[in-house]
């Protein structure tokens, strides 16, 4: 039996009456400029979708985060996925939104124009079964993602083990937040007064990393959800709490998340994984940002199986996507934005994702006049 | 990419000893590990993030922020007719 119909503790945060109250609560509250950012790229669309920067008090500048995992993964590693994917006898697995991620010469699309065996996954799990039907292939799943994503890559790994596939390998790439809060807050040119943390990131970890960042930066933290009422909600308490100069980490998205988060997939993802050192395209490398394959795992890792080839990295020379992901430019700042660059023909990965910033400027509206 | 789906658990079983649940998405069923949610039992809320659930969603601390909010709401509506009147 299944059920159409959206209960009223799900449907209520699309309630147009509430969003609009609490945008009123604060159009009142607010008294001075804030700057917030909302970390999550995922946010970042919610927000231009349902055009709630267009109702917020003109005091509130929405700083857009590098929370695209599509967007940050470096240039040398979809350089190797490129060259993966070209090997004969690999069917290369991946997310849909990594097809068109520039790398330095073609894409993942352009391979599979070219013959290779490129297949859109929708879970990791699902490369596992391709895996196993295709036995006489090596399978390899571009293991991208936030903590959110983690918890999935880590079960492929261990699915594969369990059914003792041994074409089965991924290519490393997840990053982690608490890492990247600490570099963007931690910049000189940081003008972030207030964060709101990612609701599906949290439901992993919990906020328990938080309370010292906030302390640290002098920075308070909202871990907000995505529908329009859990944006302004967490817009809300964030405003509260800079107006009344308090710092503290406050949760707007307690019905999926709680301060411990969901202790066993924190287990499995330590399970699979270690924290390394990750260099994050446009912003560099971020020291213990990333998650690699722990040593009894190695047998998993299609870096090892396959080796990169002779990768020269060459970047856009016009693309600001740097800038745009430490929140240093708007999408709208860049010279090429919606004429030479354009989610058909991106130059860079905020342009290609469905939660890169430029895309979604592009797709609301922001195309400056 | 954190894109989080709300879904109700239909059915639980087993894959090669993995956790996995039948989901219903307001009409349309998709299959999703559950292995990191061992006390879910069918009728369940979750939310689904790459076929893989991330947490339970509680229906009451969703009705508790409703609520509050709800509350706020009417208090400003009651201002508002007070400095009216």
């Amino acid at each position: 039996m299944t059920d159409r119909v959206t209960p009223k503790f799900l449907s209520g945060f699309r309630n147009a009456g509430l969003v609009k109250t609490t945008i009123g609560e604060i159009h009142k509250r607010i008294t001075q400029p804030w700057s917030l950012m909302e970390i999550c790229g995922g946010q970042t669309h919610a927000i231009m979708q349902y055009g709630l920067d267009q109702l917020l008090p003109t005091e509130i500048e929405l700083i857009h985060g590098p929370g695209c995992p599509v967007c940050v993964t470096s240039l040398a590693l979809i350089d190797q996925a490129l060259w993966i994917a070209k090997q004969p006898d690999v069917i290369f697995t991946s997310f849909g939104d990594m097809l068109r991620v520039p790398g330095s010469n073609g894409d993942l699309f352009s391979v599979r124009a070219s013959g290779g065996q490129v297949r859109v996954v929708y879970s990791p799990l699902d490369a596992v079964e391709i895996a196993s039907k295709n036995p006489d292939n090596q399978v390899v799943f571009f293991a991208i993602g936030f903590e959110t994503t983690a918890p999935a890559n880590a079960m492929a790994v261990l699915q594969a083990e369990k059914m003792g596939l041994n074409n089965f390998s991924i290519l490393p790439a997840n990053v982690l937040v608490p890492p990247a809060m600490h570099a963007i807050l931690g910049s000189p040119d940081n003008r972030i007064q207030g964060f709101l943390a990612a609701g599906h990131v949290c439901a992993v970890t919990g906020y328990w990393e938080y309370p010292p960042i906030a302390e640290q930066y002098k920075t308070p933290i909202v871990v907000t959800g995505f529908e329009p009422l859990d944006l302004v909600n967490g817009i809300l308490q964030t405003i509260k709490m800079l107006e009344e100069g308090r710092i503290d980490v406050e949760n707007a998205y307690s019905r999926v998340v709680s301060f411990q988060g969901n202790q066993a997939a924190q287990e499995i993802i330590k399970k699979v994984f270690e924290p390394v050192d990750r260099n994050w395209r446009g912003i560099g490398s971020i020291p213990k940002s990333g998650l690699g394959l722990r040593e009894i795992y190695k047998n998993f890792n299609a870096a090892e199986r396959f080796g990169s080839g002779d990768i020269k990295t060459e970047e856009s020379k016009i693309c600001i996507a740097g800038q745009v992901l430490q929140g240093l430019k708007k999408p709208s700042d860049c010279p090429v934005f919606g004429t030479q660059c354009t989610p058909q023909n991106p130059l860079g990965a905020p342009m290609v994702s469905s939660e890169g910033a430029c895309a979604a400027y592009y797709r609301y509206g922001k195309i400056p006049r | 990419m954190c894109l989080g789906i709300p879904g109700k658990i239909i059915s639980i079983y087993e894959n090669h000893g993995t956790k996995m649940a039948k989901i219903d998405f307001g009409g349309v069923s998709r299959e999703a590990c559950i292995e990191v949610i061992p006390e879910a039992k069918p009728g369940d809320w979750t939310i689904i993030h790459a076929g893989f659930a991330l947490n339970l969603l509680s229906e009451a601390e969703a009705q508790e922020t409703l609520d509050i909010l709800q509350e706020m709401s009417e208090l400003s509506e009651q201002e508002g007719k007070n400095l009216n009147d």
